[in-house]
């Protein structure tokens, strides 16, 4: 494929929720091993588009290509890696990191199969490049609010997309795990994934974002290279602290990503 | 092994053993995906079906099947209309299911309200030759289709959103999973009953989470556990003549009580300041004690 294509391009792009015109005639293209931040204020429809992306919501308006395909018939879902934003990532029984993550990468293996080797290391590497592989086999549970986000962006790495989307992959990480996870999303775009992330402001990613697209009320108003960090989160010693998060067992920054450089 | 000397008893223990596996292995899922009550709704709705069977002469296990199914669909495709209103349209279908019963197994020659009680509390004399070879159909139905589909239910019923991100059949699992519940709840009638069934999807889970931490651990413990206390039930209800549902139901509850108890003791055994060793060891006490709520 050539480096040019693009991965994501949507053209005139509506989406209507409960009869509210959320997004109204946006257009968005993403080419191959971009790294693309959607900003905006609350309520401008950055999450809303990263899930049109993603299939999560019907176009009523405009037309959606994934991967050069239009996106009624495309297929190859285990392309894309989708990081929903959550609050957690434990359901009503137990389950470990590893099971969590493995779930990502369901598209990729055969029923009434044991996975394959390729599966386990798959699931093993996506583990090891958020810096959990010490718990892997413990409850997602009993996670900190920061640890249980990564698991949720190992899930979008087990499947080995072509594409990640990050729906708020910051909101509510200090600033350290900031640094981190700009690490891991480095060694990502570094190996040539294709990045769409949402973020209410860029912070530690912004040298890693190639273009930034603002969204206001539904509509792009800018294009171009990412804003400058400014006001209060511009401080070195702004600490980002959000009720979730448990400090006292999350581990220092992540080694750099086992990722980058693979072909 | 003298109760193993009346045939009633060896088909109502066959039966137990394929409850016990039946139902845990679909409860874990609806736990999972936080529909703990969904195969009551299925149950209720089920004693419509068995009074139709009574009403129309055909075998009730035939038209609770039946009527079971359509319930769970329909539970199902409430639930994903949106969260407005689904918890009445819920309870609406439990008093509906319930009041058919009664109200056709009345309009029914020779029904009385006496004839539904088997079916709603179990009863160990009930499953006939026929009716075991059905429930051994069914259940194995239910045990290779969740296999089949174990890792894709276990994605949807942990984040539905991602999974269909992920492009999985989400619609069309969720209501391969309602069937299983519907035919589990018809499965398990005649040994729990459909007032019980329910219990015996969730309690066996609920124990076992009480000590487990990953989903297969906690899948494996409360097939044990489903048997261990169907199998256990059918016998004290045998010895003691009460209906076989109540005893298994009590059994499994008191299971669960000491599971909680066990956990209370493992996490207060050790002091809290062992976590405190930054070893960042894998098994750490507070992966061992902690706890497992959301």
């Amino acid at each position: 494929m050539p480096v040019s294509a693009s991965v994501i391009d949507l053209e005139c792009g509506e989406v209507v929720l409960d009869g509210r015109r959320i997004l109204r005639g946006v257009d968005l293209r993403v080419d191959t091993s971009e790294t693309v931040a959607l900003l905006g204020p609350n309520g401008s429809g950055k999450s809303t588009l990263v899930r049109a992306v993603v299939g999560l919501h019907k176009l009523s308006g405009g037309s959606l290509m994934l991967f050069g395909v239009p996106a009624g018939r495309f297929r190859d879902w285990q392309r894309i890696g989708y990081v929903p934003q959550r609050v957690t990532a434990a359901s009503g029984v137990p389950a470990t990191v590893r099971e969590v993550v493995a779930s990502g990468r369901l598209s990729r293996m055969r029923r009434f199969r044991p996975a394959s080797h390729a599966d386990k290391t798959a699931v093993a590497r996506a583990i090891d490049s958020v810096g959990l592989a010490h718990r892997a086999r413990d409850s997602v549970a009993e996670l900190s609010g920061g640890q249980q986000q990564r698991v949720l962006i190992a899930r979008a790495l087990a499947g080995e997309p072509d594409l990640l989307v990050l729906d708020e992959p910051l909101a509510g990480v200090d600033l350290a795990r900031q640094e981190a996870f700009a690490g891991i999303l480095g060694g990502l775009a570094e190996s040539g994934t294709t990045v769409l992330l949402v973020a209410h402001e860029l912070g530690p990613l912004e040298p890693l974002v190639d273009r930034a697209v603002t969204l206001r009320a539904g509509r792009v108003v800018a294009i171009g290279a990412p804003p400058p960090v400014t006001g209060e989160h511009a401080r070195p010693d702004h600490d980002h602290v959000h009720p979730h998060e448990d400090p006292h067992r999350e581990e220092p920054i992540i080694a750099p990503s086992p990722w980058a450089g693979s072909p | 092994m003298s109760i193993l000397s009346y045939d009633f008893m060896q088909r109502a223990l066959i039966a137990a053993v394929l409850v016990g596996l039946a139902a845990p292995t679909v409860g874990v899922f609806l736990v999972q995906r936080r529909l703990a009550l969904m195969g009551d709704g299925i149950g209720h709705v089920a004693l419509t079906g068995v009074a139709l069977g009574f009403l129309l002469g055909i075998a009730p296990l035939i038209t609770a099947v039946l009527a079971a199914a359509a319930g769970a669909v329909t539970i199902e495709l409430i639930r994903a209309r949106g969260r407005t209103g689904g918890d009445v349209a819920l309870a609406l279908l439990f008093y509906g299911g319930i009041a058919g019963g009664v109200l056709l197994i009345g309009l029914s020659p020779g029904g009385t309200n006496a004839t539904l009680l088997s079916y709603l509390f179990g009863s160990l004399t009930s499953v006939s030759g026929g009716d075991l070879v059905v429930i051994a159909l069914l259940a194995g139905a239910v045990l290779v289709l969740l296999a089949g589909f174990g890792r894709e239910l276990f994605a949807v019923c942990h984040d539905e959103e991602y999974a269909r991100a992920s492009g999985l059949r989400v619609r069309v699992l969720t209501l391969l999973l309602a069937a299983a519940a519907a035919v589990t709840v018809t499965v398990a009638m005649r040994v729990v009953g459909l007032l019980l069934v329910s219990a015996l999807m969730v309690v066996p889970v609920a124990t076992a989470q009480q000590l487990t931490r990953s989903f297969r651990s906690t899948l494996v413990a409360s097939l044990a556990l489903g048997v261990a206390v169907s199998v256990a039930g059918v016998v004290v209800a045998f010895q003691a003549d009460v209906a076989s549902g109540a005893s298994i139901v009590v059994l499994a509850l008191g299971v669960f009580a000491l599971a909680v108890l066990a956990r209370f003791v493992l996490r207060h055994r050790r002091p809290r300041d062992a976590f405190a060793a930054e070893d960042g060891s894998p098994a750490s006490f507070e992966a061992l004690t902690a706890g497992d709520e959301p």
